[in-house]
Parts: C-alpha cells; structure tokens; sequence
C-alpha cells in the first residue's frame, strides 16, 4: 500500500501539471494542434490510473483545453470521480471541471445526484460553496427536484456564505423545477430580510429576476420592497430593487405615484451614477405608466431630462451612452422635453464613438418637427459628406430617410427639397440602401401629385447621369435608384421636357452593364416614353421626327434582345416586334400613336395597405368555402390511392381538413396582402379608382391640392437641398406675416370679448402649412383583426413555467420531494407522510411535541385555512398601502415605518418567532388551553409592536385574546370597519364637485400639499380650470415662480362629462400651531353644443391641525422615553354618549387625524403622531361605559388644545 | 443575469471563458472570436458597452466590458444588470485578481486559470452577483486556499509566490523536473515563468 502511495506521487511528479501544459503549448505554436492531441492522450493515460491527485491533474488540464475549445465531455465518468474526491483540492477541480462542460444532454450527470447531495450537507462549508457554485451551472430538472429540498434547507444555514449561495441557486432551481417555486417562496421571501447585506442583496437578486419575467406574481411583495428601497444602503440592492420596480409600476400605476418622491429624493442625494440613473430610468417608467398628467410630474420629467443632460455632457462615454439611451424612453412620451435640448444632440452626432453617434440619431428620429426637419436633415447630410466608414454611413442614411418618412411623410413641408435630398443621396458610393432611396423615390412621386413634374426633372437627370451612378457596378447598391428614375420617367412622361433626350439616355449600350432587372424596367419604360413621344410629334404633325424615334429604337433595342436576363430578353423582343410593326404603319401613314398611348393607359394610384380589406364580401359569397373538393393529403393519397373504398374515413378527414386550412389560407392571405402592401405598382382590378372610393365608404379619399411652383429650379453655387431650405424658410415667413395679420384682425372683432380664449392661438408648428398635399389613404385595420401579443411568446420560453400565482396557499401535493432512500416511486410523487416543508424548517418546541400526534391532522387543517385568508388578504393589504398610507418616511427616520397597513416587520427573527408561536397558538386552540397561556401573551405584546396587519388580523380568531391585542392603526379588527375617506367636500355647484384632502410634506416642514379631485357632474366639458385662492399671511398656494400672488395655477386636465380627476396643489405654511382658513374660487369654462360660458365656483379650503400631523409609528419605549422626558405640554378632553366600539374610534383618530397606536391594552390605547414641523404629539385614550377621555401631551400648547378640539368634533359625530 | 464572462488578450487568445448556459464548444469558440472582433475596433476612449446582436442568442443582450493592458474582460449581459453596476463589478473582479495574484499580468491568468475561476466563482455564480465586497471575496479566497494548503496536495502547483508547506515538495517537483531527462525533454521551459508584462500600472 505504501508503496502504491510512493509510485503515485513518482507517477505525479513525471506528470505535466497545468502550468507545465500551458508552457508546452506556448512552446508549441507552430504545431499546436499536435502537441495537445499528444497531451490529451497523455491525460487519457493519467485518467486511467487508480491514483486520485493524478486523475485531478489530468481532469485540471483537460477544464483548460476546453477554454481553447476541444470538446472534454468524454471525461465527463472522470471528472465526477473527481468531484467525489475526499479531498477539498480535489474536489475543487472536479466541480469546475463539470461545471464547464456538464448540461442537460450528459447522461451520467445523473450519477452525481447522491454525492452532491452529501457535499451539500458537508460540514465544510466551502465543501457545501463548492458544491452549489457547481450546481448552479449544470443543474438538470432531475437534480433540481431531487436536491431542491437540500438546497431550501441551506438557505438557513448557519454561514452567510452557504446562505446566500444557496438562495442564488434556488433560482436555477425554479427554472429547471418550477413546481419548487411555491414551496419554497416564503422563506425566499424571508431572506429578502436577512441580517446579512450578502444574502439579502441574493435574495433581491432572485426575486428581481423572477419578477421580471412575470411581474404581475410580485405585485404583493412590493411593499416590502418599497421599505428595503427606503432602508437599504447598498446600491447593489437599491439598483436591483428599482430596476424591479420599473417592471412593476406598468401593471400598477398607484405604485407608480407612490414610488416619485422616494425615487426623486435618491435622485436628488445620491452621488452614484449607477443608481442615479437607474433611478432615472424607472421614474421614466413610471411616468410611462401614468396617464394622467399630475403637475408635479412635469417637475419630474424636467429633472430626470436635466439630470440625463447632465450625464450626456460628462466626458465620460459611458454616460453619455446611457444617457442617450435613457433619453430615447423620455422621447417616447414626452417628445417636447427632449426637443429643447436639440443641440445637445446634434452635438453627439459629432462624437468619436459610433455607439454614442448611433443613439444620437435614434433620438433625432423622435425630435423632428415641420419646423425643423430641414435643419436636422441638412446637419445629417454634412454628417453623410463626412463619415467615415460605409456602416455608419449606411446607418445614417436609413435614418434620413426614416426621419422624412415616418408617419406619412407628416413632417415635410416641401417634397422638393425632399426629391433633391434622395437625389443627393444617390451621390453615396458603395452604399447598400439604393433600393431604400428607389422605394422612397417612386412613393413620394406617385402619392403626391403636385411633385411629379419636378420628380421627372431630377428623374431625367439622374438617368442622364447613369454613368456616374452605375460606374462600379460591383458595388451596385446605389444604382437601384436607376430603377426608379426609369420607371418615374416613363409613368409620368407627360411632364418630360425633353422626352428624346431621355429616351436616347435609357437606349445607350451601357445601360445593358446594369443588373436584369433594371434593364427590365427600361425596356418597359422607354416604349411609355417612345408612346408619348410618338403622341407628342404627330399632334405636332413632326411625321418624320416621329419616324425617327421609331427608326431610333429598332437600331438601339436589339441589345437589349440579346440580354442574358430572360425577363430584359423577352420584354425587349416583344417590344421590338410592337415597334417593328408600328413603323411599317408609319410608312404607310397611318397614325398610331393614340393607340400605343392606350398601352399605358389609365392612372396608377395609390392604394391603402388595407384597403382590399374594407371591400366587403358579398352576400352569400364564402371565400374560405372550397371552390374545388380539396385534394386529400398527398401522403395518405400514396398510400392508399383508392379512397372511394373507405368512403367514412374520407368524410372524416375532409371534415377536419378545412379547420386547418383556414388558418393556413388566412396566414397567406395575410402574406398576400402584406406583399400588396408593400408593392407600390400593386393595382386594384378597378379601371376607375376615383369611382371606386366613392363607392366604398369608409375608405377616404384625400383630395389632391395643387399649389402653384414659383420656385425656381437652380441656384448656382449651392447644393441643391440647401436652396430649399432657404426657401421654405422665405415661405413661412410669408405664411406666418399673412397669419400674423388674420390675427389682428381677429382681435380687432373679438377685442373685450373671449381675451383669455385668443391667447390659445400661439404659433404652434402645425401651423405651418405643407407646401404639398401627400395624396394618401390612412391605414386602417379592419375591425375583426386579431391582437398580436399572443403570437410573439415563446412557447418554449423557460421563465413562463416560472408564471405561478405565489399567493395561493400550498396544497400537500406541492411540497417538495424530500431526501429518502433510493425509493424510486416515492421519489416522484412523495406521499402524505411526508411532513410540510414549512414544518420541517422549524424546530418544534417542545410543549408542541406532546400533542403533535394528535394535533397534526387539526393543525394542518387550520393552517391552511389560515393561509387562505391571508392570501386574501393580501391583496386588500397592498391595495391598502397604496391607495391609504401617507407619504413615505425618508431615511433619516430609522423608527420609521413607511406603509402603516402592510407594515413589514422589522426584523426577521421576530418575524420568525411569531409565526411558530401563532401556529403554536393554534394547535393549542384546537387542543387543550395551556397554563403557559399568560406568559406567552406578555411576551407576545412585546413583539406586537412591530407586527404586521395580516398577522394580526390572523390572530384575531382567537377571541379569548382579543383583548389583549394591540392594534396598530385601529385597522385592526373582527368587525369590518365602515369605508372611510379622508376626503372632505371643498365646494360643490351643478357642474363640478370638489373634494379635498391635505397631506403633510415630510420633506419640507412648511408645506402641505392639497389634493383636489374635480368631478364632472354634468354633461358639458369643462375645461381650462383655474384655482387660486387668497392667500393669508400665513399660508400661501405655492405658484410657480414669476407669478404673481393674484395669479390662479391652472388645472393640467380637462374633464369630459362624468369623469373626475385628482390634482394636487401645494401650500407654504409658517406656524401650524392653528388651523386655517382660506378662501378661493375655482374658474373654468363649459363647453357644451350650445357653446361655452364662464362658471365659477367660490369655496373655502380648511386647513384643520390635523393635516399638519405625518402618521408616525412608534415603539413603545420610544413612546416612554418621550413621556419621561418632561418637555410636553399637557391637556386633555372627554366626550359623552360614544356608542362606537373601542377599534372603530381607534381607527378613526387614526385615519382622519393621522395617529398610530402605539400600544393597546384592554380598552386604554396609546398613540403617537408627528407634525411636518417635527411637534411630537402623544394621546392616553380611555373608553368608559359611554364615555371616551383623551388625554394628550405635545410640545405646543396651542396645537395641543386645537388638535384636542378637532378630536371632540369627530368624536361627537360618533 | 450575467450570460457569459469572457477575458481574452489583445490577439483574441481567450484566457477565461465562463458560459452561464451551455453552448458547445465549437460554438464558445466562435462567440469568443466575434466579441474579440466587435471590441478590438473599438478604441478605449469609447463607450464600453456594445450591442452585440443576437451573437449570444437573445436580442437582449448587451456586452460590457473593460480593456487592461493586454486584456479585455467582457461581460455578456441582459438587460436585468445595470450597466453602470457591471462596469463597477468588473473593477472588482480585477482588483480582486490583482490583491490575489499580488500586482496581477497576463501570465497568472494563463497559468493560474483554475485559480482565476475560483476567484470568480466567489464574484459570480450562475449568471448571478454573488459578492461585490472585495474584502470579503479575498477573504474567502484565501479560506479556500488555504484549506488547500492544508491538504498539502495542491496538484497545479502553488503560485510562485506562495511559500509554505505546499510549496517545498513541488520545488522538489520541479527540480526534478530540470534535470535534463530523455523522456520528457519538451517541458524543460525555464524562460517563461518570470516574464512580466511590462505595464503593469496600468493593470489595476
């Protein structure tokens, strides 16, 4: 034996190790390949010995040659054997070894089950580190359901370390088992609470990127989060946490609201780039997620802009990237934001970097308006003389053109200039997008009628030019626009000046260099341009030039006869022939040219994408019945070619065929018309499509405008584009004096009248009025058409199986499969037996063994019906949280809780603790009540501070503790409490009713902001509402700077009939210590058939002391402390004749004068609340047989004594 | 998640190749020369994200990545990362490679590349931020070693800096090995080893 040992280590020190490999590969260049073949035999050599170390170098070499890219997996059986090395070393190499080259399709990674099981559980932790870091690469479903209870239970283990590797590879887990993700959610869950920074920033981690596959699932959680986000300090967690939100707030926009002010507060404090523009990009979400137009959202929007300014002028690259990028989702809903920083923009067009360049001009693309699509495109032009390199410059051009033509062409004013951009574009040597620039050609000079004569112009040229284009036909892509020059020329040769001169151009033997089906397009072409010129001479009597022509194209089309294309071949033969046969009627004098002119006869016009759909099918007509029987199947065809003989199988397959066949003719069809869509030429089968349109109704016809040309066509010295940006610039000049005078007139007549109503009339760039009209039919879908999000999910997509509701109790059939004896059946469908997962993570204590025999089947019972009420539950809660609770804590107060109703304990241990002793309770309950009752009823008031309303609520059912609880913002309770809101009449008349609410700022300890919702009571429309009040000296409406105190702040909406809406004002107070008045008055205009009149409403916003007040919790030795320290000032009242029970008068000072219980005993409540301006406010409550006495302390006297009054008037309403 | 994370030199020789899904080997190889490709034409004073495609499958993906002397390190990512954070991330795994190897250069991550990916797999594990705390990664990255040394078997040979237990028999090792035996003469290679990259400054 020893002796083994002693030849081992003499086998190993002959052995090449890792280093020596890589020496000899290095050493090897010339022949690598050789050497390592010559190196993979001698590992094959090492992996046959019995030695362990031995295999492990070997298995150690191999994981580096899979780096240089062999294939290892033949030594998959090795490298497990490694993996099963005692050793730590060992063991080591093994695991990367398989986690570089194990996956799903390696068979004998089902041998590994059972060790990685035992290192799992290893009491080396890094032997159990090792192990999961392996897993998490190769884990297969079989390894996920058998080890996913042994990874679960890691995730309480002992070590930080082991912890939060554990709740990483949980998430592998779900994917590959997604049954483990419900049982194994809450103590996720739990973790996200963890004491260690390391594995709670896991766990946010793995329910981040549950989350965002599936959002909808984690709404519930967002409490939670929202209190992490507001606690946590780590911008690891902080980004992950508010990447997360942004995949939540589209699916709940109350979040949305609630998540601004927290979000701007770390976008306003924090110096981490990372985070701040993270931050950034889920306040755009959420603004995204917001229809409404609140008036502090456009504050948002300015700040995330000005802060993204800020990033895209840094020098570093990286920011200006995101920047840009986070730019481009502002673009998308706030277009105006981003246009004011144009400059900016542009100015990246200069950047080194083509990334940055590149998302510059995504942004263009948004920006562009009619006023400035000409600068923007004429800046895009220089970049397109100057840019290096034909990707960019490809790119660029693309984007000219999808800049011009984006949404029908909606933002160009003159099509001339544009016509003169395509032609200058056509100057770019070597681009790929000709086709791009013909597309574009042949769609401007077909839609818009007006330009077609100057189209031709530049068509002529550019044919006249085809030499230049066409000049290196191997890098052919921008002689397609020849393709579109023939065909304008030849479609529209009415507007040809010199139609022979373009003629001779199209018929020179050059033209037959160019690509087959160009030269197709000639062909054709030059007979519609030979037809109007023949047309043209003979009404002029020209006999002999007409001869000429015809002369002309019988000696030049005979090169086009030769052509290799069969299409050029055939065209050309057949016209030859046409021509041929033209000229000998000519010779004879017959005049022919109204006849060739009827070749071409009839106007193409532009057809709608969809049009063919608005047609509508006949009556009786079924276009998915079959014209023909239908041929079966090929397949069973062959095989049984005499189906007459099984005439009842036949029916039978006929039946189902047409099923399948519809969705098949309706995917062509689909094709089909798509194809038309995109086929410019495609006609309609009707001669006359004016009579058409009017035959069909829905399907508009655009009127065509003919405007007078009064340009002229050349201005030396100056590219051509650039004159008409000039010109246009002479034109809105024009347009706008001509305005400018209509106004005054205007105002003349309306002077007195209306005055507010005229200023509407600011210039805005609809205004400027295109020189052309785009002849062009909307697209429309019809109405049958059928939403595609269903048809972009993959099916095979991993993460839907992740798609589980995670609120739903766990049935039994759900836990996990637990560790057992290689029993396979059991293995797969564990049996009841089997205890809960939930179960078996807890310790059971010991009072809890004596029944749990008996109380087993019970408890289980109750659990689950506990849990079912708590699921729901759940929902109401986060309802709760973000429809009620007042406006988050900010950081600086660690007491704090932000979200009174779902509360989230605060630390975990606790929330541990109570769980096992609320199913403690229960089996009690169930059981025999035990002496320990009492104690545990004292400890558990100590823990009931920090308790969650859910669990409170849960444990409610037990009545004969009722009295004992606390409650934490009256909202607990067995009874349901009436709706409450909070929400009070401001003014009501009978076209708008307004309701109001006042939130103290904790941000800002002199400012309150009002909420207003308006309701629309009537059937008019109100709009341009303005609210102003009078301010005192006290309080006063915060305006927006330069306005004067007299000045009103206009309502950001408009209300349609029997619609309400929230907006919200803010007010700067100096003393809160009194309640106020103020008066104010609501403007606004109805508009209605009859037409609009001014209306006002008067009313008197009341600013009480308790909307000074911030819900604030509070812990109860906190609430001691305060008590003890003698400060406070004392007062105290009592109300008669309250018939209410204790939790409804609890709740309401809670909900309507923003307090919180701090602890509840029998029917004597402690409460607590805060003033913005930092007042600590404590009340004694006592509730007599009729009576209830309050007694209250608080810094101020005068507040005290006011709050104390609004008490007793709420009170006594009771 | 983190898809891929790859170091490669400045001819494109890969010296970590780590795939958080499974792709053949074949396949690796040619991610590998595609992202040598699209980051070589960039210089380094450009933006260090890139989108590359659908190169690693979904259109999603973004590539991230930070050029140290005669090293690229490139991480593959979704759009579940931060940009930002990743950039930060990749700082330090390299901070932490050069804490680890003491002054890190190419050549210990060629001849170290087991120990490189033990280091990583304490940064990332399964596509996921395991640890960002770089104390806290060296720690357990010396714990490990030094468990290692403790098994006294360390089969790829210690680092040449290490002293220690470990380190006597495989000088013996490689003192044997410079004997000029007949057999193996192709791994006599003394040159090497000691061979620096010149700037190192630059290599944080």
């Amino acid at each position: 034996m020893a002796l083994k040992m002693v030849k081992g280590s003499i086998d190993r020190m002959f052995d090449k190790n890792l280093q020596d490999l890589v020496r000899g590969i290095r050493n090897h260049k010339e022949d690598e390949a050789k050497y390592i073949s010559q190196c993979i035999d001698e590992i094959k050599q090492e992996l046959k010995q019995d030695n362990i170390a031995v295999k492990a170098n070997a298995v150690c070499k191999l994981t580096y040659l899979q780096m240089l890219g062999y294939d290892i997996s033949w030594a998959a059986f090795n490298i497990i054997e490694v993996m099963s090395a005692s050793k730590f070393t060992f063991k080591r190499i093994g695991y990367l070894a398989a986690s570089q080259c194990f996956h799903e399709g390696t068979d004998v990674i089902m041998l590994t089950t059972n060790q990685i099981r035992k290192d799992l559980s290893s009491p080396n932790q890094y032997d159990t580190g090792v192990a999961l870091t392996g897993l998490s690469c190769f884990v297969t479903p079989d390894l996920a359901r058998d080890l996913a209870n042994d990874i679960m239970t890691l995730m309480s283990h002992t070590k930080p370390y082991i912890r939060k590797k554990a709740v990483l590879i949980m998430y592998k887990v779900f994917l590959k088992y997604p049954e483990s993700l419900r049982p194994a959610f809450p103590r996720l869950k739990e973790k996200l609470e963890d004491p260690d920074p390391g594995v709670q920033s896991a766990a946010v981690n793995v329910i981040c990127e549950l989350a965002r596959r599936n959002p909808k699932n984690y709404l519930s959680l967002a409490p939670l989060f929202f209190k992490l986000m507001t606690s946590s300090t780590n911008n690891w967690v902080l980004i992950k946490i508010i990447k997360l939100f942004g995949a939540l707030t589209p699916l709940e926009p109350r979040l949305g609201k609630k998540l601004i002010e927290p979000l701007t507060n770390l976008i306003h404090s924090t110096s981490a780039m990372s985070l701040l523009y993270e931050c950034v990009n889920t306040v755009i979400a959420v603004l995204i997620s917001l229809s409404s137009g609140m008036p502090n959202h456009s504050a948002s929007i300015q700040l995330c802009v000005q802060k993204l300014r800020i990033l895209i002028e840094d020098s570093d690259q990286n920011l200006k990237y995101l920047g840009l990028l986070a730019m481009s989702k502002i673009l998308k809903t706030h277009p105006k934001s981003v246009q004011s920083h144009k400059d900016l923009i542009l100015q990246c067009l200069d950047d080194k970097d083509e990334s940055i360049r590149l998302r510059a001009l995504d942004l263009l693309y948004g920006m562009v308006s009619k006023k400035n699509l000409m600068e923007i495109v004429k800046k895009l032009m220089i970049h397109v003389d100057k840019a290096e390199g034909t990707t960019y410059r490809d790119e660029l051009l693309t984007k000219i053109i999808d800049i011009c033509s984006q949404s029908n062409y909606q933002y160009i004013t003159n099509f001339e200039w544009y016509i003169s951009i395509l032609v200058e574009l056509t100057r770019l040597e070597g681009t790929r997008h000709g086709h791009l620039i013909a597309a574009q050609m042949l769609d401007v000079a077909i839609r818009v009628k007006a330009i077609r004569k100057f189209a031709v112009s530049q068509m002529a040229m550019l044919l006249d030019n085809a030499h230049l284009i066409a000049s290196n036909t191997q890098r052919n892509g921008i002689c397609e626009v020849l393709y579109a020059a023939a065909w304008i020329c030849g479609e529209f040769s009415e507007h040809l000046e010199e139609a022979n001169q373009t003629l001779e151009a199209m018929l020179r033997p050059k033209v037959t260099t160019l690509p087959g089906h160009i030269q197709a397009v000639y062909v054709q072409n030059m007979v519609k341009l030979y037809a109007s010129i023949l047309q043209q001479k003979e009404q002029s009597g020209e006999k002999e030039a007409a001869q000429e022509i015809t002369q002309l194209m019988i000696e030049r089309l005979p090169q086009f006869v030769q052509s290799a294309d069969l299409e050029v071949q055939e065209r050309a033969s057949c016209i030859l022939q046409l021509i041929k046969y033209i000229q000998k009627l000519q010779i004879k004098e017959v005049p022919v040219a109204e006849e060739v002119i009827a070749l071409f006869a009839g106007e193409l016009n532009p057809v709608a994408p969809k049009a063919q759909k608005k047609v509508p099918v006949p009556e009786g007509l079924d276009l998915d019945a079959w014209i023909n029987e239908p041929p079966s199947d090929s397949e069973s065809e062959d095989e049984k070619p005499k189906t007459i003989f099984h005439d009842e199988e036949q029916r039978h397959s006929r039946h189902r065929q047409p099923e399948i066949d519809e969705e098949e003719l309706a995917r062509r069809r689909e094709a089909r018309k798509q194809e038309q869509a995109n086929n410019p030429f495609y006609i309609k089968s009707s001669p006359s499509p004016q009579k058409r349109y009017q035959d069909t109704p829905g399907v508009e016809h655009i009127p065509v405008v003919q405007i007078d040309l009064s340009v002229p066509l050349k201005v030396p010295g100056m590219p051509m584009s650039d004159q008409y940006v000039k010109l246009e610039e002479e034109r809105r000049h024009k347009q706008k004096l001509e305005k400018d005078k209509k106004k005054k007139k205007q105002k003349k007549e309306k002077r007195g009248k209306h005055h507010r109503h005229n200023s509407l009339h600011t210039e805005s760039e609809e205004d400027i009025a295109p020189a052309h009209h785009v002849d062009i039919i909307t697209e429309e879908m019809p109405e049958n058409a059928l939403p595609s999000d269903e048809d972009d999910k993959d099916p095979n997509d991993p993460y839907k199986a992740l798609d589980i509701d995670l609120d739903k109790p766990l049935a039994d059939s759900e836990k996990l499969p637990v560790q057992r004896h290689r029993n396979v059946e059991n293995l797969k469908s564990p049996d009841s037996e089997a205890p809960l997962v939930e179960k078996k993570s807890k310790k059971p204590k010991k009072k809890e063994k004596k029944h749990k025999e008996k109380e087993r089947e019970k408890g289980k019972k109750k659990e689950k019906k506990v849990v079912e009420e708590e699921d729901e539950k759940k929902g109401e809660d986060l309802d709760f949280w973000l429809s009620t609770a007042p406006p988050p804590a900010s950081t600086t107060q660690p007491q704090s809780e932000p979200e009174v109703g779902a509360a989230v304990v605060a630390e975990p241990q606790e929330v541990k603790k109570e769980e096992r002793e609320e199913r403690d309770e229960e089996e009690e309950d169930e059981g025999k009540k035990s002496s320990k009752h009492k104690k545990k009823k004292h400890k558990k008031e100590k823990e009931e501070k920090s308790k969650d309303k859910k669990k409170s609520k849960k444990k409610s059912h037990h009545s004969e503790e009722e009295t004992t609880e606390s409650v934490q913002n009256g909202t607990l309770d067995d009874e349901p409490l009436p709706p409450m809101s909070s929400y009070r009449l401001l003014a009501e008349n009978p076209y708008i009713k307004m309701t109001y609410d006042i939130q103290g700022n904790l941000q800002n300890d002199s400012q309150v902001t009002v909420s207003v919702i308006f309701e629309n009571k009537s059937t008019s429309f109100l709009k341009s509402m303005e609210l102003n009040v009078l301010d005192s000296l006290n309080t006063k409406m915060l305006r927006p700077e330069g306005s004067s105190v007299h000045d009103g702040i206009p309502v950001p909406f408009q209300l349609p009939p029997g619609i309400s809406n929230e907006a919200q004002f803010v007010f700067t107070l100096q003393s809160i210590v009194m309640a106020q008045k103020l008066k104010g008055t609501l403007s606004f205009i109805v508009k209605n058939d009859e037409g609009s009149t001014h209306e006002k409403l008067d009313f008197k916003l009341h600013f009480s002391c308790a909307s000074y007040l911030i819900t604030t919790p509070c812990y109860s030795d906190a609430f001691a402390k305060l008590l003890e320290s003698g400060d406070l000032h004392m007062s105290s009242i009592k109300v008669d004749g309250i018939s209410i029970s204790f939790q409804h008068l609890l709740a309401k000072i809670c909900f309507h004068h923003h307090f919180s219980v701090v602890e509840r005993v029998d029917s004597c409540a402690s409460m607590y609340s805060r003033s913005i301006q930092g007042h600590h406010v404590c009340l004694l409550v006592k509730k007599g047989e009729n009576s209830v006495s309050i007694d209250g302390k608080c810094n101020d006297s005068t507040l005290l004594s006011n709050l104390l009054d609004e008490m007793k008037e709420t009170l006594s309403k009771c | 998640m983190i898809n891929a994370i790859l170091v490669f030199n400045n001819h494109g020789k890969p010296r970590l190749v780590r795939f958080y899904q499974h792709l053949a080997e074949e396949v690796q190889q040619q991610i590998i020369r595609e992202t040598f490709h699209l980051v070589l034409k960039r210089d380094d004073h450009i933006c260090n994200f890139l989108e590359c495609g659908s190169l690693f499958g979904g259109s999603d993906y973004k590539l991230i990545y930070r050029h140290y002397a005669t090293l690229y390190f490139v991480f593959c990512v979704d759009s579940s990362e931060s940009e930002l954070g990743i950039l930060d991330l990749i700082q330090v795994f390299v901070e932490t490679l050069d804490k680890c190897f003491e002054n890190v250069c190419e050549l210990d991550l060629i001849f170290h590349m087991d120990k490189v990916h033990h280091i990583l797999q304490e940064v990332v594990i399964g596509g996921m931020v395991l640890e960002t705390n770089m104390n806290e990664i060296v720690a357990q990255v010396e714990a490990q070693s030094k468990l290692e040394k403790a098994e006294g078997l360390a089969v790829t040979g210690p680092s040449r800096r290490q002293g220690g237990l470990s380190a006597a028999p495989s000088r013996a090792v490689s003192a044997v090995k410079n004997i000029n035996l007949p057999e193996i003469p192709r791994n006599i290679n003394i040159g090497d080893i000691n061979i620096k990259v010149p700037n190192l400054s630059q290599f944080m």
